[in-house]
């Protein structure tokens, strides 16, 4: 086991702040390409057809 | 067992199949994300020199590998688009893209937040750093010059060009640290040789490589299914879609 307690953990031995900069920002990353593309995808299924539906 | 490959080579038949292979892919990246996470941050033991600073490898690696092999991937479909004029590989290619630029950003992101502390300096214009700050633009050349013509099938043509001549810059990134004399370590896998770390540091690495490549796969097929629809929206298929259905 690495680390003594959470906050240890938290710690990264003093270098929490780069690498939780690094995972955090990479995971928010994906989260916002994953709800960008959902919005795309809806958008798209929305935009659809509509061009020439029949009166 | 016979597969009609050909098949899967019109949108109309690939649309419904990728959106049955993307919560797969997902899952995949989910497990293996976990699992990566895991050895990354309670299997792997303190780097010697580089304390626990160094644990930012496990996604900067990955990342950088998934930059240079998705705008390979993206070139070779754009090519292929552009031989054979085949739709799907130039969807494929603009779909590929926005994750390769997205993996060459999280690798500069996350290389500068590990060179403050161990250079000293967020960031040097050595040629591994620049070469790949010239990859982020190959991606953003190629996306900005397909939004920039409207027809779609001109887009692909164009876009295939700088795709293609682009790929150079791939070959450059790599052997970067072995041609020229860079602040940036040399490789410490290569397929020539074995590893020079320890075990279970390279098993996380691998673990996470593997994620970000599933999870990489997964995405570009929602966003090929995007292209897919906003490029054949008056096409009677489409129309038929049960998920356009209220």
């Amino acid at each position: 086991m690495n680390w003594a307690s959470a906050a240890d953990f938290f710690a990264m031995g003093g270098y929490g702040v780069y690498v939780w900069g690094s995972f955090g920002v990479t995971a928010a990353c994906f989260a916002l390409e994953i709800i960008v593309l959902r919005a795309r995808q809806r958008a798209a299924l929305r935009a659809s057809g509509s061009g020439s539906r029949e009166p | 067992m016979a597969i009609n490959w050909f098949k899967y080579s019109s949108p109309a038949s690939f649309y419904p199949l990728a959106g049955r292979l993307t919560p797969w892919f997902f899952a995949a990246a989910a497990v293996l994300a976990v699992a990566g996470l895991y050895i990354s941050f309670f299997v792997a033991p303190a780097d010697a020199q580089q304390g626990e600073a160094y644990r930012i490898i496990f996604i900067h690696v990955p990342a950088a590998w998934m930059s240079m092999f998705i705008y390979v991937v993206m070139a070779i479909w754009a090519g292929v688009g552009l031989a054979f004029n085949t739709r799907l590989s130039s969807m494929f290619a603009s779909a590929l893209a926005p994750t390769g630029a997205l993996m060459t950003f999280i690798a500069l992101w996350t290389g500068s937040l590990w060179g403050k502390p161990m250079w000293g300096t967020w960031w040097v214009w050595d040629a591994r750093l620049t070469s790949e700050l010239i990859l982020l633009f190959l991606y953003f050349g190629f996306m900005s010059l397909q939004a920039a013509i409207d027809d779609p099938r001109r887009a692909d043509k164009a876009g295939a060009v700088i795709a293609l001549v682009g790929v150079v810059n791939v070959p450059i990134i790599y052997f970067s640290v072995k041609w020229w004399n860079t602040l940036h370590q040399g490789a410490s896998v290569s397929l020539t040789r074995s590893p020079t770390m320890a075990k279970t540091m390279l098993l996380g690495m691998l673990v996470m490589a593997l994620a970000f490549w599933m999870y990489s796969i997964a995405v570009t097929l929602i966003r090929v299914r995007a292209i897919i629809l906003e490029r054949e929206r008056n096409s009677d298929w489409v129309k038929a879609l049960e998920e356009r259905q209220p």
